[in-house]
């Protein structure tokens, strides 16, 4: 209780919750209200059941079960961005391949074999353009003769020509090719194998080059 | 005068959720993209190289934007 003052009027107590001041300025003791929550800060269960009727150890360790959503999604999205990241690095990366490709240019002739060496139906293999190459050669009639790169367009495996047949094998995964034109007949390959170009002279077989193909 | 509240906890959720679905979308087709490309690369098709490889790049900036945008909404709400 404050003191009078000097004329004998009652001093009013400045402080909002103090007692008898309710009513006057339309408010209550502060203490008598439960602080209001933000929604923000609402931990809602997983079940969505209010938290007093969740397990104790739910409120003994709650958890913002909206807020571990929104997160774990924000995460993973910053985890999806790192991917595109990683595509786009791979395209460029393909790009950078082919400009240095590019700027080797084209192998030089090479010497394979001597087309008398070689009987109807018989394989010789060698290596073109470069050492890490390794490409066959087939003689597939009297006046006619095939080349191929021996990697297996699926997963590089080594291809076996089976002259006898018309196609070419791949152990692997089971893909055949056609001996003729090298285009895939059967199994997972999909693309041809890259045809190395030949030239004949003087009885002599050289490789000229290497084709690509998609189909 | 229009005040600019942040984002409720409701709203950035709804938000990030729109985000993750076009960015998977992106990143799927940046998947094709690439598998395309080492295809065509592989079979010595060389046209279809600069033009994926742009495509792919305008994919990336498009979610990385996406993203900035979600760390810019994060921002506001602090």
């Amino acid at each position: 209780m404050m003191p009078p003052t000097d004329d004998g009027r009652e001093r009013i107590d400045a402080r909002i919750d103090s007692a008898g001041r309710e009513g006057l300025t339309g408010t209550a003791p502060a203490n008598i209200y439960r602080p209001l929550q933000d929604a923000e800060q609402v931990t809602i269960a997983p079940d969505g059941r209010p938290m007093e009727e969740q397990p104790v150890w739910r409120t003994d360790f709650p958890i913002d079960w909206p807020q571990d959503h929104y997160v774990e999604r924000r995460d993973f999205m910053k985890f999806m961005v790192l991917t595109s990241l990683a595509f786009t690095v791979g395209q460029f990366w393909i790009a950078a391949e082919n400009w240095w490709r590019r700027t080797t240019g084209e192998p030089e002739l090479a010497r394979v074999a001597a087309a008398d060496d070689l009987a109807v139906g018989a394989t010789h293999t060698f290596n073109f353009p470069t050492a890490q190459d390794p490409c066959i050669l087939v003689r597939d009639g009297e006046r006619s003769f095939v080349a191929y790169s021996q990697r297996c367009t699926h997963l590089s495996c080594a291809v076996v020509p089976r002259a006898e047949e018309g196609v070419i094998r791949c152990p692997c995964h089971e893909g055949y090719f056609d001996l003729a034109s090298g285009r895939p007949i059967a199994g997972p390959p999909r693309r041809p194998l890259s045809r190395v170009r030949l030239e004949i002279r003087g009885g002599q077989i050289y490789a000229a080059g290497v084709e690509e193909r998609t189909v | 005068m229009s005040v600019r509240r942040p984002f409720t906890r409701a709203q950035r959720a709804t938000i990030v959720n729109g985000m993750l679905s076009f960015v998977v979308i992106l990143v799927v087709l940046q998947l094709w993209l690439l598998t395309a490309t080492m295809n065509a690369y592989l079979g010595g098709d060389r046209s279809v190289i600069w033009p994926a490889a742009a495509a792919s790049l305008a994919c990336l900036l498009l979610n990385a934007g996406l993203l900035r945008y979600l760390y810019h909404i994060e921002r506001t709400r602090q």
